[in-house]
C-alpha cells in the first residue's frame, strides 16, 4: 500500500491531473453546466490538438536536457511553406513533403549548433525563433497565400465521430501521442533519452550516442510543431504568417505543468498532454464563467508556479515514505 | 596464458598544452589485480580515460589478448570486454536500476536499425539476478537509483560490469564517499574478483586499500609510471616516498 501510493506520488503528472478534474467541476457549476455539453466540448476538442502535438514534441526534448524555443515560428513556417509552394502549382503532396523537410532541417539545425558549439539551447532555439518567424513573413511576401480547394481537409480537420465530437486532428493527436509514449517508455531510444537528460556523463560513459539522440529530439519537436502548424491553418483556412506566436512559452509552461523537469530526465508525455489540456480547460471555462478574458494569462502563469511547487512537494513527500529497496 | 591480457605502450595525451600522460607502458596480467595508485593529475584517471573509451590517446598503442586494437569509444571498449566502474557513477538518478542496468545494452524484443522494443520482463529478470550475484539485497528492480545509497549505487555498477561478463574490470576510486562498511564491502569484491578470472584495475587514493586487496602496485606521477612492484616486494612507505 504503501509502495503503491509512494509510486502514484512520484509520478510527475500527477499534481496536474488531480488539478484538471478539479477544474472540470469548478467550472461545470460556474458555467451552469454549460461546460461539459458536447457543443462546447466540440469546440475544446477541435483547439487542443494543435497545442497538444507541439508540447508532446517539447515535452520529450525537455526530458532530454534541452529547450526549444522555435516551436511557435516552425508553426507559422511548416504551413506557409506548403501553401506558398502549392500557389506555385505544386501538387499537395510534395509541398507536405518540402514541408516536413523544411522542419526537419531547423530541427538538425537547432541540435547541431547546440552540440556542435556547447552553446544552451535556448540560445540557439530563441535566433531559430526569429529566423523562422522572419521566412515565414518573407516567403509569404507579407500577405498571406490564398489556400487552394483542394487541400485534403477531410484528412485533418473534418469531423468525425459519435456526435460529430472530435475533428480527425483529435485522431492524429491520440496516435501521435501512443507512439511517442511508447518510444519514450517501451523502446531503447526512450532509454538513451531518459538517460542522456538524466546524467549526461552516464549516459557518454555508457557509450549512447548522446548528440544523435539530443538531434533527433530536436528534430521529432520541430516536425511535430509544423504538424501542428498545418493543422491550424487547415482549420483557419488561411495561413497567417502571426499564427504561433507566444506558443513556445505556453508548451513549455504545459510541459513543467504536466511534471516535466527544466533539468531534464523527468517527465512523461501523457503529462504535457494534461498540461494543455488544462490551459485548454482554463482558457474556456473563464469564458464560459463570464470572467473577464484578460484574466487568462494571469491564470496561467499562476498555474505553472503553482505546479512546479505542487510537483516538489508531492515528490519531497514521495521520497519521505520509506520502504524497502 | 602468460601474454598480458591488456598492455598499454607508450601511450601519450595532451591536453591543450599539458602533457598529462608521457609514455605510459604497464602489462596487466590474467587474473591479476592491480592498484594504480597517483595524486591528482598524476594521469592515472586519463590512462582510465583511455582504456574505457571516454578520451583517445593522442600516441601509444593499446593490446588485448595480444591483439592491437583501436579503441573510439565507450562500446568498443566494451565489446573487448573492459567494464569501468566511475567515481563520479555511470548511474542515471532519475531511471530505474533494472533501466541503469542495460543502458545502452539493452535486450530487444524486435528493432529495426538498432532502434526497437525493449524486453522489460527480461530486463527486470536479469537485473533482480545480477545484483543478487554480487550479494546485494534490493527488493525491487524498479526503484530509482537516486533513492539508493552511495554503497548500493555501487553495488549496482558492480553488478552491471559482472553481468556483462567482463575479462578486465576498471574500478575508478569506487570506495569514495563510502561508509567504512560499504569501503570493506568493495574491497572484498576485488579480492573476489582473482575467483572469477577476472582483471582488475582499482585505481585510489588510499595505499591501505590497495595494499589490501591487490597483487601489484603501479604508482603514477606526473604523467609517468614511478613505481611498479609486487605487494610482497614493496612498502606503504616506498610508495608514498616515489609519489
Amino acid at each position: 500500500m504503501k509502495r503503491l501510493l509512494k509510486i502514484y506520488m512520484e509520478k510527475p503528472e500527477l499534481a496536474a491531473l488531480l488539478l484538471l478534474v478539479v477544474l472540470i467541476f469548478l467550472f461545470q457549476s460556474r458555467s451552469g453546466g454549460l461546460f461539459l455539453t458536447a457543443g462546447n466540448l466540440r469546440g475544446v476538442f477541435g483547439i487542443l490538438p494543435e497545442m497538444a502535438l507541439v508540447a508532446i514534441g517539447v515535452t520529450v526534448l525537455m526530458i532530454c536536457g534541452e529547450f526549444d524555443l522555435s516551436v511557435g515560428a516552425v508553426f507559422a513556417l511548416m504551413p506557409m511553406t506548403v501553401a506558398v509552394l502549392m500557389t506555385h502549382d505544386v501538387p499537395f503532396s510534395v509541398a507536405l513533403a518540402a514541408g516536413v523537410l523544411v522542419c526537419v532541417a531547423i530541427g538538425f539545425l537547432n541540435g547541431f549548433l547546440t552540440i556542435q558549439f556547447a552553446i544552451p539551447s535556448f540560445i540557439t532555439t530563441l535566433g531559430m525563433m526569429f529566423v523562422a518567424r522572419s521566412l515565414t513573413v518573407v516567403v509569404s511576401g507579407g500577405f498571406p497565400p490564398l489556400l487552394s480547394a483542394d487541400l485534403p481537409t477531410w484528412l485533418f480537420v473534418s469531423f468525425v465521430g459519435p456526435g460529430e465530437l472530435f475533428r480527425m486532428s483529435f485522431i492524429w493527436f491520440v496516435a501521435v501521442a501512443i507512439l511517442v509514449s511508447l518510444l519514450l517508455s517501451r523502446t531503447n531510444f526512450g532509454n538513451w533519452v531518459r538517460a542522456t537528460g538524466g546524467f549526461l556523463p552516464a549516459a557518454n560513459a555508457m557509450g549512447i550516442p548522446t548528440a544523435r539522440v539530443k538531434i533527433a529530439c530536436f528534430i521529432l519537436c520541430s516536425v511535430l510543431s509544423g504538424f501542428a502548424g498545418l493543422i491550424q491553418v487547415l482549420r483557419l483556412g488561411s495561413p497567417l504568417p502571426s499564427i504561433g506566436e507566444g506558443m513556445e512559452l505556453q508548451a513549455v509552461a504545459a510541459a513543467v505543468i504536466g511534471g516535466t523537469a527544466l533539468t531534464g530526465g523527468i517527465g512523461a508525455v501523457l503529462g504535457g498532454i494534461i498540461g494543455v489540456a488544462l490551459i485548454r480547460v482554463i482558457d474556456n471555462g473563464l469564458i464560459l464563467s463570464q470572467v473577464d478574458a484578460n484574466w487568462f494569462k494571469f491564470a496561467i502563469g499562476s498555474l505553472t508556479i503553482f505546479a512546479v511547487i505542487a510537483n516538489s512537494w508531492l515528490r519531497k513527500r514521495a521520497k519521505a515514505i520509506k520502504v524497502e529497496v | 596464458m602468460n601474454e598480458p591480457i591488456v598492455s598499454v605502450k607508450n601511450l601519450h595525451k595532451w591536453y591543450s598544452g599539458v602533457h598529462a600522460v608521457k609514455g605510459v607502458s604497464i602489462d596487466f596480467a590474467r587474473n591479476e589485480a592491480v592498484g594504480l595508485i597517483g595524486d591528482n593529475g598524476a594521469g592515472k584517471s586519463t590512462l582510465i580515460n583511455i582504456l574505457s573509451g571516454v578520451q583517445r590517446q593522442d600516441e601509444g598503442e593499446i593490446f588485448v589478448e595480444g591483439q592491437k586494437v583501436a579503441i573510439s569509444g565507450p562500446r568498443d571498449s566494451m565489446r573487448l570486454g573492459i567494464e569501468t566502474i566511475y567515481q563520479y557513477n555511470s548511474m542515471v538518478p532519475t531511471m530505474s536500476i533494472a533501466r541503469n542496468l542495460f543502458i545502452g545494452r539493452e535486450p530487444m524484443r524486435f528493432s529495426i536499425a538498432g532502434v526497437g522494443f525493449m524486453d522489460m520482463g527480461r530486463m527486470r529478470e536479469e537485473s533482480v539476478k545480477a545484483i543478487s550475484n554480487v550479494d546485494l539485497h534490493l527488493r525491487s528492480p524498479d526503484a530509482l537509483v537516486g533513492e539508493l545509497s552511495g554503497g548500493q549505487r555501487q553495488g549496482v555498477a558492480i553488478a552491471r560490469a559482472m553481468h556483462f561478463k567482463s575479462k578486465v574490470m576498471i574500478l575508478d576510486e569506487p570506495t569514495n564517499h563510502l561508509s567504512v562498511k560499504e569501503t570493506n564491502k568493495v574491497i572484498g569484491f576485488v579480492r573476489s574478483l582473482k575467483e572469477q578470472s577476472v582483471t582488475g584495475i582499482f585505481i585510489s587514493h588510499n595505499m591501505h586499500h590497495v595494499f589490501e586487496c591487490c597483487d601489484r602496485v603501479v604508482a603514477m606521477a606526473r604523467g609517468q609510471v614511478v613505481l611498479d612492484k609486487r605487494i610482497g616486494d614493496t612498502t606503504i612507505e616506498e610508495v608514498q616516498s616515489v609519489l
